[in-house]
C-alpha cells in the first residue's frame, strides 16, 4: 500500500508533458528579472519548444498508456487526444502573441509563464481520473488565465474582465468543488470509476437524491467553464475586455479541456444516472445554441460576436453530450479540434486587424479587408465558412457528426432544432464576409501592418489544419472513435 | 463526541455554503464578495473535513489541504486583481464595474457606455 | 480515366487568376479563364469517348472521406448518361458564356475577381454534378451556393447587390437545412450515402421513412431551384453581372435541384406522396410566377420570372414520372435561356446599361445580330414546332395527361403565359420606335459569336440531342402517347400567345393600358409580385430581428433580480424581464443567474434522482 505512494519513473514519464512545461514556466519566472528587454521574443521562441516538446511528449507517452500516482491521473487516449489539443491551442496562442505584445509594449516572461501554466492545468484536468485532481488543475488553469485576462494593467477593460471573470470563476468553481465534497461523502472516493461502481452498487440509501444534488452543482462548474447556458453570461464580457490572444486562448484551451473533463465526469461517474442528467444537458445545449446565435445577430463588437459565436458552439458540444455515446463522445473530441482551429485563427485576424490599443473591434472595421490585404481575408474567410460550417471545412464534418451522434441516439428534436440554428447563425458570419468582400476600404483597413511571420503562422496552420479537418478527416475522428470509451 | 451527528456538520455547512453566495450576491464591496466566496470554499471544508472524520480515514483532510492552497492562490491572484481595478477606477463599488455589456441603443442613448458606440445595421 | 481532371481545371483557373490575376494582364486571365473551361470540357468529351456508351455508372475511388464504424464514406466521382448530359451542359454551355464575359465585362472594375469566382463556380458545378454520393453533392451544393452569392454581390456599390447576394444565402440555407435532414436521414437508415448503395436499398424501406426523405431533399431543391415558396431569391439574383445570370441563374446552378430530384428518382418512385408533392410544387411555381412574368418592365426580371417557371416546369416532369422529360427540358432550357439572357445583355450593353423594356423599342435594325438571335431563343421558349423548347415542354405536357389532365391543362395555359411574355418583351425591346435616349451599338464578335452558338442550339437542340432515349434505361420508361391532339393544342396555346402579345404591343399598343385600367385590383397584384416580398418581410424577417433586439437585448440597467431584490414587483415585469435581464453588464446579475441556473439543475437532478 505505501510502496505504491512513492511514484515509479513509468509514471513519472507519464506526466512528462506537464513537467517540461512547469519546468519552463518556472524559469521563465526567475529569468525574467534578469533578463533585459532586448531579450523580449525568447520567452516566445522556448514557449513554442518547450509546447512542442510537450506535444511529442505526450504523443510519445501514450505508447505506454496507464494510471500514474495512484490512479489518480490516466494517461489513455482520450487524456493523449485533449493534451494534443491544449497545447496545440497554446502554439497557437503564442504566434500571434509576439506582435501582440510588442504592439501593446507588454511584458513578455510573465505573460508566457501564465499561458504556459495554465497549458499545466488544462494538461492536468484532462488527465486526471479523479474528483480532487481535477478540481486542482481546474485551478491552476483558471487562476493563471484570470491575471492573463487582465494581463494589460492600465487597460480598464481589461481590468474588468479579469475581475469578472475571475469573481463569477471562483463562484462557479465553489458548487463545482461542493459537488466533490459531496460525491466523496456519499461514495466514499473521489474516484470517477469508483464513484460510478458506488453509484451502481445501489448501497447509497437515501443517496440517490444527494448524487443528483452533487451531479448539479458540477454541471454549474464545468457549465461555466464551457460557457454553456445558462453558465454562459460572463463569456461576452471577458472576451471582449481580455487582450485578443488570450481571448482566443480562452475560447479554445480551457473551454476543450472543461468539455473533456465534463465528458469524462458524466459519461464515467454519472453514466448510471444519465438518464436524470440528459434531458438537462438537452436544455442546456439548445439554449446555448439559440442564445449563442440570436445575440450574436445584433453585436457589433467583433469579439463579442465571436464570444457569442462561442456559446452558440459550446451548445452544439452539448448536443454531443446529451447524445450520451461513444460516438458522441467521439464527435465532441472532433469538434474541439476543429473548433479550436477555426475560432484561434479567426481571433488572430481580429487581433492584426484590431490596431494599437484594440481600436478597431467593430464588424464594419473589416470593411474592404478583402482589397486590401487579399491572403488574410481569403484565410479568414476560411475560418468563417468553417464556423458557418460549409463542407470541406473541419466545422461542417464537427457538426456533421455531432448530429449524427445526436440522431443515433433519438434526439430528433434536437438535432432539427440544432440544423436550424446553425442556418440562423450563417447571417452573423456572412456579415463580415459582405465587409471584407463588398465595402471599400475603411479606415481600419487603410491603416493594417503589414503581416509578421509569427501572425502569418497564426493564420495559416489553423487554416490548414481546418481544411484538413474537412478533407481528411478520417484521421483524427478514427483515433478519437478509438479513444471515446471510457467504460469498458 | 458522538453528541454532534454528523447531519449537522453538513448542516452547518450547506448553510455556509449559501451564506456565501447570498453574501456574492447582495454585497456591493468586491473585497466582501471576494470573502464570500472564501467562505464557500470554507463551508465545502467543513463538508469534507466532518466526512473525513465520519468514515475515519485521512483523505478527505487532505483534500481540505489542497483546497486551502489552492484558495490561498486564488486570494493572491484575486487581490492583485482587485488592486488594479482599484488603481484605474478609485472604487470598490461592485456595480461600477459594468462598462461592458450589450448595447441596446435608441431607448436610451445616453447609457452608453464610454467605449463603444453602436449602429445595428 | 482521371475523372478529377474535369473540376481541377478551373480549379486551377481560379486559384491563378485568384492568387496572380491582379496584376496580370487581361490576355493572360482571359486565357487562364477560357482555357480552363475548354480544358474541361474537351476532357469530358475525351472521357465519354473513353467510356464507349456508358451502359454502366463507371465510379472512380478516390480517399476514404469518413470511416466511422460501420458508415464509410468515400470521396467518390462517377459517370452515369445522367452525369454526362450535365456535364456536357455544365461545360459546354459555361464555356459559351466564358467566352461571352470577355466582351461583356471589358469595362468593368474587378475583372481578374469575376473570372477567378467564375472558375471557382465551375469548379463546385462540376464537382456536384460528378459526385458518386450525397455528401461530395453536398459540397458542390453548398459550394455553388457561395460562388453564386459572391457573384451575385460583384457590384458591391450597389447596396441593392450586397443586399440580393445575402438574401440568396440566407434562403438557401432554409433549403440547405431540409437537404442536410434528408442526408442523415439517409445516412441512419440506409448506413451508406453512396447513391449505388442507397438506391439498391430503397425497395422494401417503409413509405413513410421515402416520403419523409423525398420531401426533405425537396426543400433543398425548392431552394436552389427557385420553387415555391423558397423563389424569391431568384429574381433578386439578377443584381449580379449578366453573364453570371445565365449561366448561374439560367443554365446550370439553379438546375441543380432538379439534378437532384432526378438523381434520386429511385427515391421518388418509391415515394408517391413526396412525388405528388414534386409536380404540385413545379405546377403551382411555373403558373404563379409565369404571371408574375406578364407585367414586369425591367428586362433581366422577365426572363428570372421565365426562368422560376420553367424550373417549375422541370419539377412537373420529375413529378409526373417522366425524369428524363424533366432532364431534357433541363438541356434545352440552358440552350435557350442562356441565349435569352446573354441576348438580353448584349442589349443592355448597346443601351449602356438600360434594363427597362418601355425604354427601349425599334432595336432590330440597330442590333440585328442580337435581334435575330433572341428571336431564335424566344421560339424556342414559346415551343414552337420544331425548336428544342417545343420537344422538351410537350414531352412533359404529354407525361403530365398521363398522371392526370388538369395538370395538363395548367400546363399548357403556363405556356401561353409564357410565349406571352418572351415576346412581349422581344416586341418592346426590338420593335415599335425608339423611345430611349442612348445610341444603341451592336455587340463585339466576342460577344456574338456565343449568341449565335446558342442560337443555333435552341434552334436544332431539340431534334440533335434526343436525351430521353439517351436517359432510357437510367429512369422508368415514360408511357408513350401519340395524342396529337394533345401537341396541337398545347402548340395552338402557345402561338396564340404569341400572337396576343403581337396585338397588344405591335398592332394596338394602346391596349394593354386600358386593360390595366379595367382590372387594376388584379393588375396591382400581380405587378407587385402578389406582395410576397412584402409578406415574409413582415411575417419573418421583422419578427425575428426585432424579437431578438427588443426582447433579448434592451436590458441595459435594473432588471428583474434587481428588482426582485429590492422587493419590487417581480410581476410587473414579467417573463419577458427574464431575459432583458441578460447581460446587463453587471457582476451581480451574472451571479444570481449562476445561482438561479443551480438551484434549477439542483432541483431537477433531485427529482430525477429520486426517480431512479
Amino acid at each position: 500500500m505505501y510502496a505504491s505512494l512513492v511514484p515509479t519513473s513509468a509514471e513519472m514519464i507519464r506526466f512528462l508533458p506537464e513537467l517540461i512545461l512547469t519546468v519552463v514556466a518556472t524559469l521563465f519566472m526567475v529569468l525574467d528579472p534578469l533578463l533585459g528587454r532586448q531579450s523580449r521574443h525568447v520567452y516566445g521562441h522556448f514557449s513554442i519548444l518547450a509546447l512542442l516538446g510537450a506535444m511529442a511528449a505526450a504523443v510519445y507517452v501514450y505508447r505506454d498508456p496507464g494510471a500514474a500516482f495512484s490512479g489518480m491521473l490516466m494517461v489513455d487516449g482520450f487524456a493523449t487526444f485533449f493534451r494534443v489539443v491544449v497545447i496545440g491551442v497554446g502554439i497557437l496562442t503564442v504566434l500571434p502573441s509576439y506582435r501582440y505584445l510588442d504592439r501593446e509594449d507588454a511584458e513578455t516572461g510573465e505573460y508566457h509563464a501564465l499561458l504556459l501554466f495554465s497549458i499545466v492545468g488544462q494538461c492536468v484536468m484532462v488527465t486526471a481520473n479523479e474528483l480532487i485532481m481535477i478540481f486542482i488543475g481546474l485551478e491552476i488553469s483558471s487562476i493563471a488565465s484570470y491575471v492573463l485576462a487582465g494581463y494589460l494593467r492600465d487597460d480598464r477593460r481589461a481590468n474588468e474582465a479579469a475581475l469578472k471573470y475571475f469573481l463569477l470563476g471562483s463562484f462557479a468553481t465553489a458548487f463545482f468543488l461542493y459537488g466533490v465534497a459531496l460525491i466523496y461523502g456519499m461514495t466514499g472516493s473521489t474516484n470517477l470509476a469508483t464513484v460510478r461502481r458506488a453509484i451502481l452498487g445501489g448501497s447509497l440509501g437515501s443517496a440517490p437524491i444527494f448524487i443528483g444534488v452533487a451531479a448539479a452543482l458540477m454541471f454549474v462548474g464545468l457549465g461555466f467553464k464551457v460557457s454553456g447556458a445558462p453558465f454562459q453570461i460572463w463569456a461576452p464580457d471577458v472576451y471582449q475586455g481580455a487582450p485578443t490572444p488570450v481571448a482566443a486562448f480562452l475560447s479554445a484551451g480551457p473551454k476543450a479541456a472543461a468539455f473533456a473533463i465534463f465528458l469524462r465526469i458524466f459519461l464515467t461517474a454519472f453514466q448510471p444516472i444519465g438518464p436524470g442528467w440528459e434531458p438537462l444537458v438537452w436544455v442546456s445545449a439548445l439554449a446555448s445554441m439559440t442564445l449563442g446565435n440570436f445575440a450574436a445577430l445584433t453585436q457589433s463588437n467583433i469579439k463579442r460576436l465571436l464570444a457569442y459565436s462561442s456559446i452558440a458552439h459550446a451548445g452544439y458540444v452539448l448536443v454531443a453530450l446529451a447524445a450520451r455515446s461513444n460516438v458522441g463522445t467521439a464527435a465532441a473530441m472532433f469538434y474541439m479540434a476543429a473548433y479550436a482551429f477555426m475560432n484561434i485563427g479567426a481571433f488572430a485576424v481580429v487581433s492584426h486587424l484590431s490596431g494599437k490599443g484594440e481600436r478597431y473591434l467593430k464588424v464594419e472595421d473589416f470593411a474592404g479587408l478583402g482589397a486590401k490585404q487579399p491572403g488574410t481575408a481569403a484565410l479568414l474567410s476560411i475560418f468563417l465558412l468553417s464556423l458557418i460550417g460549409v463542407p470541406l471545412t473541419g466545422g461542417f464534418f464537427g457538426k456533421f457528426y455531432i448530429f449524427k451522434a445526436a440522431l443515433d441516439s433519438h434526439l430528433v428534436w434536437l438535432t432539427v432544432l440544432g440544423l436550424l440554428n446553425s442556418a440562423v447563425a450563417a447571417y452573423y458570419y456572412l456579415r463580415i464576409l459582405v465587409m471584407m468582400y463588398m465595402r471599400e476600404p475603411g479606415e481600419a483597413a487603410s491603416r493594417i501592418q503589414p503581416l509578421t511571420p509569427g501572425l502569418r503562422a497564426a493564420l495559416v496552420l489553423p487554416a490548414l489544419g481546418t481544411l484538413v479537418l474537412g478533407i481528411f478527416p478520417g484521421w483524427v475522428l478514427d483515433f478519437a472513435g478509438r479513444s471515446s470509451v471510457f467504460v469498458r | 463526541m458522538n453528541a454532534v451527528p454528523l447531519s449537522w456538520y453538513l448542516t452547518l455547512s450547506g448553510v455556509l455554503f449559501t451564506l456565501g453566495a447570498a453574501g456574492f450576491l447582495f454585497r456591493r464591496n468586491i473585497i466582501t464578495v471576494f470573502m464570500s466566496i472564501e467562505l464557500m470554499l470554507n463551508a465545502v471544508n467543513l463538508s469534507f473535513i466532518s466526512f473525513s472524520y465520519a468514515f475515519r480515514r485521512v483523505d478527505g483532510q487532505i483534500f481540505t489541504f489542497f483546497v486551502m492552497v489552492v484558495a490561498a492562490a486564488e486570494a493572491a491572484v484575486g487581490l492583485a486583481i482587485i488592486l488594479t481595478v482599484f488603481k484605474n477606477r478609485n472604487t470598490l463599488n461592485i456595480d461600477d464595474l459594468n462598462s461592458m455589456k450589450d448595447e441596446y441603443q435608441p431607448a436610451q442613448p445616453e447609457e452608453a457606455s464610454e467605449t463603444a458606440p453602436v449602429s445595428v445595421p | 480515366m482521371q475523372l478529377w481532371l474535369i473540376p481541377a481545371f478551373p480549379l486551377a483557373g481560379f486559384l491563378i487568376n485568384g492568387l496572380l490575376g491582379r496584376r496580370a494582364s487581361k490576355g493572360f486571365i482571359n486565357a487562364v479563364a477560357i482555357g480552363s473551361v475548354l480544358l474541361s470540357f474537351a476532357w469530358v468529351l475525351k472521357t465519354i469517348m473513353g467510356l464507349g456508351d456508358v451502359s454502366s455508372r463507371y465510379v472512380e475511388h478516390y480517399f476514404t472521406w469518413i470511416q466511422s464504424g460501420a458508415l464509410q464514406v468515400n470521396f467518390d466521382f462517377a459517370v452515369d448518361r445522367l452525369t454526362v448530359v450535365m456535364l456536357l451542359v455544365v461545360t459546354g454551355v459555361g464555356a459559351l458564356i466564358h467566352i461571352y464575359s470577355v466582351g461583356y465585362m471589358g469595362h468593368e472594375g474587378g475583372y481578374y475577381r469575376f473570372f477567378a469566382y467564375l472558375n471557382l463556380f465551375m469548379f463546385f458545378m462540376l464537382t456536384l454534378v460528378l459526385a458518386a454520393n450525397y455528401l461530395v453533392l453536398f459540397v458542390g451544393w453548398e459550394g455553388v451556393g457561395l460562388c453564386s452569392y459572391l457573384l451575385i454581390g460583384f457590384y458591391f456599390l450597389r447596396q441593392s447587390a450586397t443586399n440580393a447576394g445575402n438574401k440568396a444565402f440566407i434562403v438557401n440555407r432554409i433549403g440547405d437545412f431540409g437537404f442536410s435532414l434528408a442526408i442523415f436521414l439517409v445516412f441512419l437508415n440506409f448506413g451508406t450515402l453512396d447513391f449505388g448503395g442507397v438506391f439498391a436499398n430503397v425497395p422494401g424501406k417503409p413509405e413513410t421513412l421515402l416520403n419523409t426523405i423525398g420531401l426533405l431533399l425537396l426543400v433543398g431543391a425548392c431552394g436552389k431551384s427557385a420553387q415555391i415558396p423558397l423563389y424569391v431569391w431568384l429574381p433578386d439574383a439578377m443584381e449580379g453581372p449578366t453573364p453570371v445570370s445565365a449561366l448561374i441563374h439560367a443554365a446550370t446552378m439553379v438546375t441543380a435541384g432538379v439534378y437532384m430530384v432526378a438523381r434520386s428518382n429511385v427515391i421518388y418512385i418509391h415515394a408517391p406522396v413526396a412525388q405528388e408533392a414534386v409536380a404540385l410544387i413545379g405546377l403551382a411555381t411555373a403558373f404563379f410566377s409565369a404571371t408574375i412574368g406578364l407585367l414586369q418592365n425591367d428586362i433581366k426580371k422577365i426572363f428570372a420570372y421565365s426562368t422560376v417557371s420553367q424550373l417549375g416546369y422541370m419539377f412537373v416532369g420529375a413529378g409526373v414520372g417522366a425524369f428524363s422529360a424533366g432532364i431534357y427540358h433541363l438541356v434545352t432550357h440552358a440552350f435557350f435561356k442562356a441565349l435569352l439572357f446573354l441576348g438580353s445583355g448584349s442589349v443592355i450593353h448597346a443601351l449602356s446599361g438600360e434594363q427597362d423594356v418601355r425604354r427601349m423599342g425599334g432595336l432590330a435594325k440597330k442590333i440585328p445580330w442580337t435581334f435575330w438571335t433572341m428571336l431564335c431563343a424566344a421560339v424556342a421558349i414559346a415551343g414552337v414546332p420544331p425548336f428544342s423548347g417545343f420537344y422538351s415542354k410537350d414531352m412533359i405536357l404529354a407525361a403530365a395527361y398521363q398522371r392526370a389532365p388538369w395538370i395538363y391543362w395548367v400546363g399548357a395555359i403556363t405556356a401561353g403565359l409564357t410565349a406571352f411574355y418572351v415576346f412581349r418583351a422581344i416586341f418592346l425591346a426590338f420593335f415599335g420606335a425608339y423611345r430611349g435616349h442612348e445610341h444603341p451599338h451592336e455587340s463585339p464578335p466576342v460577344m456574338i459569336l456565343p449568341l449565335a452558338a446558342l442560337a443555333f442550339l435552341s434552334l436544332a437542340g431539340g431534334f440533335l440531342f434526343d436525351v430521353p432515349q439517351f436517359l432510357e434505361r437510367l429512369f422508368p420508361p415514360i408511357e408513350e402517347s401519340h395524342d396529337v391532339t394533345l401537341v396541337a393544342v398545347s402548340v395552338a396555346i402557345g402561338l396564340a400567345g404569341i400572337g396576343l402579345a403581337a396585338l397588344f404591343y405591335v398592332v394596338k399598343p394602346s391596349l394593354p393600358d386600358s386593360l390595366a385600367a379595367s382590372f387594376s385590383g388584379v393588375y396591382k397584384l400581380i405587378y407587385n409580385k402578389y406582395f410576397v416580398d412584402e409578406i415574409y418581410d413582415a411575417a419573418v424577417v421583422k419578427p425575428v430581428v426585432n424579437g431578438s433586439r427588443s426582447l433579448l437585448w434592451k436590458g441595459v440597467d435594473v432588471g428583474l433580480i434587481d428588482a426582485g431584490v429590492n422587493g419590487l414587483g417581480w410581476s410587473a415585469r414579467g417573463i419577458g424581464g427574464i431575459l432583458r435581464l441578460l447581460q446587463s453588464g453587471s457582476i451581480r446579475s451574472y451571479a444570481t443567474w449562476v445561482v438561479f441556473g443551480s438551484v434549477v439543475l439542483m432541483v431537477a437532478m433531485a427529482m430525477a434522482g429520486g426517480v431512479r
